[in-house]
């Protein structure tokens, strides 16, 4: 067993609560074509958390370098920064029972201002920008927050029909406390027209479900003169208590 | 009207797109100087215990073609069987297995590689002893929701025919799926999204 250093909070040792596979898109979504031969189309098998799934891995702070929460600054040349729209994203971690997630890695990787990816498959004709590599993670702090500063990735265009475009959007991966809770998903900005017109995005069955992807414009948290702020708070699968269950290694 | 549970829903997924290499392993990306290495790329030490071992996995479409925008990680036990996690209350695994990795898949070949080593076993929920597995998730362009599921071992025969959760695999000609085969120190796994052999995915 490990902790944070200085945590002196007692495991969470339950399983996770049961993935509402109707809030998530199904893995078909044929909109989005490349999901026709890539969908499983068997039923998953179905079984409570063992150790397996409810134990993860630990990603202590000291693996963070000063800049990897600065996309603006962290693949710029010394005194240079990336062009775009400054903003900073900021949040919190939870899970299903409304609990800060402290310690969960996230990572974030984007477009540049002019919608293209620092990647050898992205030909779009916008231009690289040289000082945007468009990586950048963090871990939560106790309550669960984080916050990271980098431009307004832009809109781009993508052969699925003949003329879609993708949203502006970030893209976030989360590691909780449990392999089960892993995450992959997209953040999506107030007022963009585009996401309802998105594939991807319209693969979430549900409106309600779209909405809790879209980050809110926040001009509290905004620093004047600089950047502007946008919430985006992650909610994890959450956890049962396991009191009144048989102690894994109590057998 | 009851009280309210006061729960909140999970964040939807959504696909991890082509570019995930950014993000999850700038450096294979062709992104330098931001992280020093990439997360998850080396699994073992001279100081781990425990037989090493090579996994090389491939992701298969509806059509048989390998996925060549894919990325695995991987979570396993150390050789006695303890994970390295918070979670893990019978004892203190090995501190020099962290037990995670995490591989994209080759873009020419579409094989992902890792070293690591075979692990122990591990109680299930009532205490009997699952096989050696490794828990595999599976993200890509095209795959909406990550996708679960766990390599067993072929010459782990007697010990797979015990495991709880192979036993629950209804249609048992669909086991085999599971299980990857060993060839020297290397074990082979095709993991097939679709069609006869689709890989046996959970929901757990």
């Amino acid at each position: 067993m490990q902790a944070e250093s200085g945590s002196n909070r007692v495991p969470e040792t339950g399983a996770f609560f049961q993935r509402d596979r109707t809030w998530h898109p199904p893995a078909l979504t044929p909109n989005y074509k490349t999901s026709v031969l890539r969908s499983p189309q068997k039923a998953p098998l179905a079984f409570d958390n063992t150790l397996s799934e409810i134990s993860g891995p630990v990603f202590g702070h000291a693996m963070l370098g000063e800049l990897d929460a600065d996309l603006i600054h962290n693949f710029a040349r010394p005194g240079e920064s990336a062009i775009g729209e400054r903003i900073i994203v900021y949040g919190r971690v939870l899970d299903e029972r409304g609990v800060g997630v402290p310690g969960a890695l996230l990572e974030f990787w984007q477009a540049n201002a002019g919608g293209r990816y620092r990647h050898k498959k992205d030909g779009y004709l916008a231009p690289l920008d040289p000082n945007f590599g468009g990586c950048g993670r963090t871990i939560s702090g106790a309550d669960g927050g984080y916050a990271f500063r980098t431009v307004k990735p832009g809109p781009y265009p993508w052969p699925n029909g003949p003329n879609d475009w993708r949203p502006s959007h970030i893209h976030f991966s989360i590691f909780g406390h449990g392999f089960a809770q892993r995450l992959i998903t997209q953040m999506y900005f107030e007022g963009d027209p585009l996401i309802w017109r998105c594939p991807i995005a319209r693969g979430i069955p549900d409106k309600a479900a779209i909405e809790t992807l879209i980050a809110a414009l926040d001009m509290q948290a905004t620093i004047p003169f600089d950047a502007r702020a946008y919430k985006f708070d992650i909610v994890l699968r959450g956890r049962r208590s396991s009191l009144f269950e048989n102690r894994l290694e109590g057998n | 009207m009851a009280q309210s549970l006061d729960r909140l829903r999970e964040s939807p997924s959504q696909t991890a797109g082509p570019y995930v290499h950014i993000g999850l392993t700038p450096n294979f990306g062709g992104i330098g100087g931001v992280y020093a290495s990439d997360l998850g790329a080396t699994m073992v030490n001279d100081k781990t215990k425990g037989e090493r071992i090579g996994l090389k996995i491939r992701v298969l479409d509806g059509t048989g073609t390998p996925l060549k925008d894919a990325l695995i990680e991987i979570w396993q036990a150390d050789a006695d069987g303890l994970y390295n996690s918070p979670a893990e209350m019978r004892g203190a695994a090995d501190p020099n297995f962290f037990g995670w990795g995490r591989c994209p898949t080759d873009m020419e070949t579409g094989l992902c590689t890792f070293e690591t080593i075979k692990p122990g076993r591990v109680p299930f929920r009532d205490g009997r002893l699952m096989a050696p597995h490794i828990t595999l998730w599976i993200v890509a362009r095209g795959i909406n929701l990550g996708l679960h599921t766990r390599l067993y071992f072929s010459d782990e025969e007697k010990a797979n025919a015990q495991d709880p959760i192979l036993a629950r695999i209804e249609h048992r000609v669909r086991v085999p799926t599971l299980i990857a085969e060993r060839q020297g120190d290397t074990y082979i796994f095709d993991v097939h999204l679709q069609g006869e052999k689709e890989t046996v995915f959970f929901d757990s």
